[in-house]
């Protein structure tokens, strides 16, 4: 078969004297781990951007073809490994809805899974609002988001006992209840959070020489959004109102009362790395007045009681029938999907594929970083928030 | 909004009764299983049409049934943002595992842009090739890596540059 040139091959034999091809990482802090971006530029101004990744490739994939689908979750922890109690929960839910056992669990485990995922979603936002300070040059923010993320990461440890990957959501059930004084921990550091998500906002969000570095910046059409994969985040600071916990309705997310937050341009131009920002800071605290929901009923209707097992429901042999399935559900990044084919015979999956929403997301930055200054391509990929955890899969 | 068998209805209309190969319905999620020579067509049919408009492309994956089966297919898992559906096609073609000859499909990066990276994915991963796509490449791998690792007959690699690997 005759091999066409590719893009790569046609950008990259023909430069022109005035270009440099520059190597941006794959050991460069700002590309939030080991990412490498070839650029292509003249002067300060970057013509052309070719992402390269793979340096963080652990064949997922390649491990699914031997493990059974419990053994699986620690793998699925690691992929983004900022928000493992979202992966959990995204491959759990489709696993269960395989078996048939998704109406049977018990509302005290759902509401703890959406608890713990969203505080887990906090604590992922608060590493992209905080780094991408350090982006661009702010490092208060930076250590501020960490330490209110510490008491995170304290509390989803004294829960599954380990600090970011946690191996807590199982399918049919619970790793643990919650420990005995987790709501009360819980409900002390809302009460701590809330006026240091205030102070946040004066410092960084209004901050005005962060608003002319991002403001206007890597502005990213709806349309283009859309065609590109983007999800999260990434549309929703386009404009676009599409949040799959309100589109699927999945867990007990239809119970709770929560916004969909979106970019509105009001410091430049919709859809620019600002408003980006801007959406995750919104989300936050959209997630602290769920966790808020969340408490009240657990700690009400739904108290711990002696009796209740949260691995009462767990089935014996996990053997989906044969089918093949696409859950998708809303991680902090964006829309996390895995690709379940199940041959209704072992408890090995066939095949278990996963859609990265920061694999997706990245791959617009070849089209909203071109033509823009170097300086301001570190400003757009901040503004990405990708996991390389999870790219390379 | 459009139901299964509406949308089935409106592609046969449009690109006639050998556009659709066949329908799998037993499962969760009901898929259609296009002809492989149309699939661009009718993925553009699906994203402009003003009643489907499946403007999202969550996912696509290459997938290899097996040694016995000598079969390959590209599954399309298709969203709609304005209508908030789902919809699931599928493409499939039989091979004879040459290693010389990988199996090809037509590429839809031209209908979504995301297909471009899921398909260097699929090339990488289950080595099948996409036809009409800019920059088919490795993307995961390294490029000079030997063989596709999700093939069912990938025999594991011992060493990579002289480096063992175990």
């Amino acid at each position: 078969m005759q091999v066409n040139k590719t893009r790569y091959d046609l950008l990259t034999e023909n430069l022109q004297p005035e270009e440099m091809i520059i190597n941006m990482g794959p050991q460069h802090p700002s590309t939030h781990g080991v990412l490498r971006l070839e650029l292509i530029t003249d002067g300060e101004i970057v013509k052309e951007v070719i992402p390269h990744m793979g340096y963080l490739h652990r064949c997922f994939e390649k491990h699914c073809e031997s493990l059974s689908y419990q053994q699986i979750i620690p793998f699925v922890d690691r992929m983004d490994y900022l928000a493992s109690m979202n992966n959990d929960h995204a491959y759990v839910m489709g696993v269960e809805r395989m078996l048939g056992i998704d109406k049977d669990i018990p509302k005290r485990i759902e509401y703890i899974r959406v608890l713990v995922c969203e505080l887990n979603r906090i604590a992922s936002h608060l590493i992209a609002i905080g780094t991408y300070g350090i982006d661009i040059g702010a490092f208060t923010p930076f250590l501020w988001c960490f330490r209110d993320r510490e008491h995170i990461m304290n509390m989803l440890e004294w829960a599954s006992g380990s600090r970011m990957l946690y191996n807590y959501i199982w399918i049919g059930g619970l790793f643990y209840d919650l420990p005995i004084g987790f709501e009360e921990r819980c409900r002390e550091f809302i009460t701590y959070f809330k006026p240091k998500l205030t102070e946040l906002n004066q410092l960084l969000t209004d901050n005005q020489i962060f608003i002319s570095r991002t403001a206007g910046v890597g502005v990213l059409s709806p349309d283009l959004a859309i065609s590109y994969g983007c999800s999260g985040p990434m549309l929703r600071g386009s404009g676009i109102k599409w949040d799959l916990r309100r589109a699927d309705e999945y867990s007990v997310y239809p119970e709770l009362e929560f916004e969909i937050q979106v970019g509105k341009g009001e410091m430049g131009s919709k859809g620019d790395c600002w408003d980006r920002y801007k959406v995750r800071v919104d989300e936050v605290a959209e997630s602290v007045h769920i966790i808020e929901q969340c408490l009240n009923r657990l700690m009400n209707e739904l108290k711990r009681s002696p009796d209740f097992d949260p691995r009462a429901k767990m089935p014996k042999k996990i053997i989906p029938k044969e089918q093949d399935f696409y859950i998708r559900a809303e991680n902090p990044k964006g829309e996390l999907g895995y690709y379940f084919i199940s041959d209704g015979k072992t408890e090995i999956p066939k095949r278990v594929k996963a859609r990265a929403p920061s694999f997706n997301n990245l791959s617009v930055l070849p089209e909203i970083g071109r033509g823009v200054l170097i300086a301001d391509l570190i400003a757009i990929l901040g503004s990405i928030d990708i996991v390389l955890g999870e790219v390379d899969r | 909004m459009m139901t299964f068998d509406e949308i089935k209805t409106l592609l046969t209309d449009k690109f006639g009764a050998d556009a659709i190969m066949d329908a799998e319905t037993s499962g969760l999620q009901p898929a259609i299983l296009i002809n492989p020579e149309m699939i661009v067509k009718v993925c553009e049919e699906l994203r402009d049409n003003e009643k489907t408009w499946f403007d999202f492309l969550s996912c696509l994956s290459g997938i290899d049934h097996g040694i016995e089966s000598n079969k390959f297919s590209v599954v399309y898992h298709l969203a709609s943002i304005p209508y908030n559906r789902q919809l699931v096609l599928k493409v499939v073609k039989e091979h004879s595992r040459n290693s010389e000859n990988l199996p090809v499909f037509h590429s839809v990066s031209g209908v979504w842009h995301t297909a471009e990276w899921h398909e260097r994915e699929a090339y990488d991963l289950v080595g099948i090739r996409f036809e009409g796509h800019p920059d088919m490449r490795r993307i995961l791998l390294p490029d000079d890596w030997e063989g596709y690792p999700l093939r069912k007959d990938y025999q594991a690699a011992e060493e990579y540059k002289g480096i063992k690997i175990n």
